[in-house]
């Protein structure tokens, strides 16, 4: 009998079944309610999103702004155009472009006729001031105000960066769970590595709408909303108005220019040229610019000062004589051999010590003073010897900052490149090369590369007699002006600070009676060193390191133009100008014809002719190959009629 | 003899493996659906969502049934009641050792791992009390082995009833139908079903109508007994009062005695609207979501009322929301019979055993499977208070769904031995 119970227990599991099925189907089939519930009682999720935080220069001007623009949403539902033409006059559309428009809303994935769709976005403050009014004759029609990056100076556009919508790769990084599909992040620059306290931090709304999307109230009277916490503002070390000016200087000429404050670190100037104008990558103009400015032969997206990589040229005669001071392999007053594969072209014969060397440049000195440091307390075999002494040499340089990174606040910064010893068991073999083999990184020709960033960084480092800040661009985030400490921390270079003084004097008599004297200021001690760095494609590009005052100094600038040949006829006196604006204030009258012919220099490479990029576009407002490749005429030409939208095209 | 490892693969009952394994699939997808956000791009097997830390579970599960199976059958019996001490002492220690959480003290926290030793109650109960009612000689209706048998389940239970968790201590109300099966006297599940049904009836009709309609079914049930002996009038009068008794009881119970917590929970039952922003608020989201369902369902991941997270429970206890969403009512109908299935095809099983060990277990745990089953859907479709217990293999967690599968492999290790055992009885 108790057998018969297992089917008392089946039944009832079966029992309980059947009646969750009953009551499910009058839940779910019967009763009609709980879907209209369903579609009065939607919950929305409303995301609040922070404005981005605004950027100042080191005077308080700012020099990144959020720009108003307005997205024209529509109902599709309750759209109501009668006349079209007319319409179409007013929003600034093409008939085509309308067709268009519509054609690309219909088949995107967000398309519902009753859900508010971006008819169309990022509308300026210009053209919404006109569509505004008449926005009240068509229903189903309305406008919503969001923010995009300004630049209201125009310049800096490298160092600023970009920000634009988040790539796949980003969105799908492991760990990465605050951004969503279409956010907008910064791409490159200051917008890119201070991307976490410039974007604040979203807010959530929680909100009950009905079918229609109309609100119903807010959800458990708004316990779970979270505010939007605005992005902190920052103050960039950045001279807005000397940027500009050495944008100006560098007009037409491709290099770039860094200057710093050595006392800080604060990077006052970063010229990258050829640039554009950030508005370019700005909002609606970024789909317009961005792939032509990518195309661009002379790649003006590309940030030289920290990503281009030079031979350093004679300017690296100053780190030579710096760490053979410090090794002792080298003394301020020993005359050396005037023997060498290096000849000198500078001056005859007079080699009178170390300041004499640097002041007029001599090669053959600083190969024997280079072969003294290297084969230092010698054993006998010049190959192992060689090995050793280059990895010294090679710790030593390291620490002025050569062959690695800074630690610049901007993403992508080169290393530049010394050689160690495995490279040259790769190129030669091990154990078949010695000193002989490399002897040119004496004068900062041969292997050696290094980025502008690095050897502005080296004027700071003699303008400080042995230690420098790690240079950078924000001196402070938000309200408190915080920054990260390594930017507050000396770095000492591990060369005494009296061993700088046989250096810096030299550095004086170069602009004083040495191969600078364009770089002279009246009333102010400039120190500079000339470089002319070989290259193996056209003319030698020319270089200047300097700073100023001697004592007690306020800027180092470092400058680089490429294929404009000897240091002290270009980059000298840019270099001059852009310290004399910043310590005085205003160029001296005296200067304005220098200052003028070196604005009208043109530097500029012959191009292969530009080729389907540009040429080959009708629709585009670009017109002018110049316009991204010259600073001044980077002004997007305006269409005669304010034409927002032509003709589009789907993205999927 | 045979190779023992290779007769597990083909004694093994391959069609409960089968039902077991499109549970705990189908338990995944859907907690993907319940924390899916349709505006971020997800991966089902991204480890910050709960479906993919479910699969590592899942991963674990399947490493738990190996070894399962790989231990000797006789293990379990041998070491039930070993088992069932261990698990004491965790309850007990527990209680010592835990944290607060939600006003339970019912987890072991060991760096990020947290672990339940109630979850692990249910095996080890049903395995100690399947030895003990297994031995030779053991007959239930001994007044002794009563009460042994009381004692043997009522322990972890108020154990774990101490630790504030109500949904696992009613599991153990599962242990009835497994009693029944051995010779408890029907009228305990009788009287059950009737007390249940007294408790609805005095927590939804005041009290004074209560009492009236109690003694105008008196009075009726006395006008219609045929022989109106002193006796009869007097069963049928102590019956009333009894009921009555009951009643008001119930209801004192509720206003005076229960939590406001617990009070809430089942008085939402009746009408939702009394806690509007707490569980009342749960439960009528639940029956919007699984009534907007409809006949076929939104579709996987279209679901609009399961989609954010302000039910914490979404992937765990409201996890058939999801399912009553997105696949609608013949969604339902393939989970439910799912179900059913499983529960009778163990029931089938336990009853070919030989050895009375081996079938008490399988009753236990078909029993312990459906009680969840029972209490969780009912809860979600408003049939039942709002009681925090997971769906069995559906619902997210790594304890919960370990101590099922426990469950349910050691019964099918013992299925698969079943004729090396030998009969004792």
């Amino acid at each position: 009998m108790r057998e018969g119970r297992q089917y008392v227990v089946m039944g009832i599991f079966i029992a309980v079944g059947v009646v969750f099925l009953i009551r499910l189907f009058f839940l779910q089939v019967v009763d009609t309610s709980y879907r209209s519930a369903a579609e009065n009682n939607a919950i929305l999720k409303v995301t609040q999103y922070p404005t981005r935080g605004q950027i100042y220069d080191r005077k308080g001007k700012l020099i990144v702004i959020n720009a108003p623009v307005y997205d024209i949403m529509m109902i599709p539902k309750k759209v109501k155009i009668e006349d079209t033409l007319a319409f179409c006059r007013v929003m600034g559309l093409t008939r085509s472009g309308f067709d268009s428009l519509f054609r690309v809303a219909r088949a995107s994935k967000a398309y519902s006729r009753v859900k508010p769709y971006p008819f169309l976005k990022q509308v300026s403050n210009v053209d919404f001031a006109r569509i505004q009014g008449a926005l009240v004759d068509y229903p189903g029609f309305y406008a919503t105000a969001r923010t995009i990056r300004s630049y209201p100076k125009k310049v800096m556009a490298n160092t600023l960066g970009y920000i634009g919508e988040i790539s796949k790769k980003k969105l799908e990084a492991p760990g990465q769970t605050y951004y969503k599909q279409g956010d907008y992040v910064g791409i490159s620059g200051i917008e890119s590595s201070y991307e976490e306290e410039l974007r604040g931090k979203r807010g959530v709304r929680y909100v009950l709408v009905d079918v229609k999307g109309v609100e119903k109230g807010s959800f458990k009277s708004g316990q779970m909303d979270t505010s939007a916490v605005s992005g902190e503002a920052l103050t960039s070390s950045i001279d807005i108005d000397l940027q500009q000016y050495a944008e100006t200087l560098m007009m037409n000429k491709v290099g770039s220019v860094v200057a710093i404050e050595p006392s800080t670190g604060e990077i006052l100037t970063m010229v990258s040229s050829p640039t554009y104008d950030p508005n370019m990558l700005t909002g609606r103009e970024f789909p317009i610019n961005f792939g032509p400015l990518q195309k661009d032969p002379l790649i003006p997206l590309y940030n030289r000062p920290i990503q281009a990589v030079y031979r350093p040229g004679s300017i690296f005669k100053l780190v030579q004589s710096l760490v053979g001071l410090q090794q002792g392999s080298l003394t301020t007053t020993a005359h050396l051999p005037d023997v060498g594969p290096m000849g000198c072209h500078h001056h005859s014969g007079a080699h009178n010590g170390l300041h004499n060397a640097i002041q007029f440049s001599c090669n053959v000195y600083f190969y024997q003073a280079f072969r003294q440091y290297i084969y230092h307390k010698e054993t006998g075999n010049t190959f192992k010897d060689s090995e050793r002494g280059l990895m010294r040499w090679r710790d030593a340089i390291s620490k002025f900052g050569f062959g690695r990174t800074l630690g610049i606040d901007l993403p992508n910064e080169k290393r530049g490149f010394v050689p160690d010893t495995s490279f040259f068991n790769r190129v030669y073999g091990k154990g078949s090369w010695k000193f002989s083999n490399w002897y040119s990184m004496a004068i900062g020709e041969g292997e050696l590369g290094v980025v502008p960033l690095q050897m502005a960084n080296l004027a700071a480092i003699i303008a400080n007699r042995g230690y420098y800040y790690t240079p950078h661009l924000i001196k402070g985030v938000g309200k408190e002006g915080k920054i990260d400490s390594k930017y507050t921390t000396r770095n000492y270079v591990g060369v005494e600070s009296d061993k700088f003084q046989v250096v810096v004097d030299a550095m004086a008599d170069v602009v004083r009676a040495g191969t600078a004297r364009l770089a002279i200021i009246d009333s102010i001690t400039v120190c500079g060193k000339t470089g002319t760095s070989e290259n193996k494609k056209g003319k030698d590009h020319s270089v200047f390191i300097c700073f100023a005052p001697k004592d007690n100094p306020k800027i180092a600038v470092a400058v680089y133009v490429e294929n404009a040949g000897f240091g002290g006829v270009i980059a000298a006196p840019i270099a001059s100008l852009i310290m004399e604006k910043y310590i005085k204030g205003e160029v001296n009258k005296k200067r304005k014809p220098l200052e003028k012919s070196l604005i009208e220099k043109s530097f500029m490479p012959e191009l292969p002719k530009p080729t389907s990029i540009v040429v080959s576009k009708k629709d585009t407002t670009i017109v002018k190959k110049e316009m991204k490749v010259v600073k001044k005429d980077t002004v997007v030409k305006q269409a005669e009629e304010p034409v927002l939208v032509r003709e589009i095209k789907s993205n999927r | 003899m045979y190779d023992d490892r290779d007769s597990v693969s083909r004694t093994i009952d391959w069609l409960t493996v089968l039902l077991f394994a499109i549970c705990v699939i189908a338990g995944w997808l859907n907690i993907f659906a319940a924390v899916y956000d349709p505006e971020a791009k997800q991966n089902i097997f991204s480890m910050s969502l709960n479906s993919g830390r479910q699969l590592l579970w899942i991963g674990c599960a399947v490493f738990i049934i190996l070894v399962i199976l790989l231990l000797d059958y006789k293990f379990y019996e041998f070491f039930a009641y070993i088992i069932y001490g261990v698990v004491l002492i965790a309850l007990i220690g527990v209680l010592a050792l835990a944290r607060d959480v939600n006003g339970a003290k019912s987890w072991f926290e060991i760096g990020s791992i947290r672990i339940q030793p109630s979850e692990f109650a249910k095996f080890a109960t049903a395995l100690a009390l399947a030895k003990y009612m297994g031995r030779v000689g053991v007959r239930f209706d001994q007044l002794r082995t009563q009460i042994t048998c009381a004692i043997l389940l009522g322990v972890p239970a108020l154990l774990i009833l101490i630790q504030n968790d109500t949904g696992s201590t009613m599991v153990f109300s599962a242990f009835i139908l497994v009693l029944y099966r051995e010779g408890l006297t029907p009228w305990v599940l009788i009287l059950g079903a009737f007390a249940i049904f007294v408790f609805v009836l005095a927590l939804i009709v005041p009290q004074l109508y209560l009492v009236l309609g109690i003694a105008a079914v008196g009075l009726i049930v006395i006008g219609l007994t045929p022989k109106k002996t002193f006796k009869n009038i007097a069963l049928v009068l102590a019956g009333c009062l009894l009921i009555a008794g009951v009643a008001i009881g119930v209801d004192k119970i509720v206003n005076d005695v229960m939590l406001p917590h617990q009070r809430a929970r089942i008085m939402v039952l009746f009408d939702p609207m009394v806690d509007l922003h707490g569980v009342g608020w749960q439960v009528i989201q639940s029956k919007i979501a699984i009534g907007s369902g409809g006949l076929a369902g939104k579709g996987f991941l279209e679901g609009t009322q399961t989609k954010l997270n302000y039910v914490p429970e979404q992937s765990t206890d409201f996890i058939f929301c999801t399912i009553g969403e997105e696949h609608g009512w013949i969604g339902s109908l393939i989970i439910i019979s799912l179900f059913i299935g499983l529960f009778c095809r163990i029931i089938y099983l336990a009853e070919r055993q030989k050895d009375r060990f081996a079938r008490i277990y399988g009753y236990s745990v078909a029993s312990i499977i459906f009680i969840h089953f029972f209490v969780n859907i009912g809860m979600a479709i408003g049939l039942l208070p709002v009681i925090g217990i997971p769906l069995p293999f559906f619902s997210y967690g790594g304890s919960s769904l370990w101590s099922f599968t426990i469950l349910l492999f050691i019964f099918l290790k013992l299925d698969a031995h079943r004729n090396q055992m030998t009969a004792r009885y």
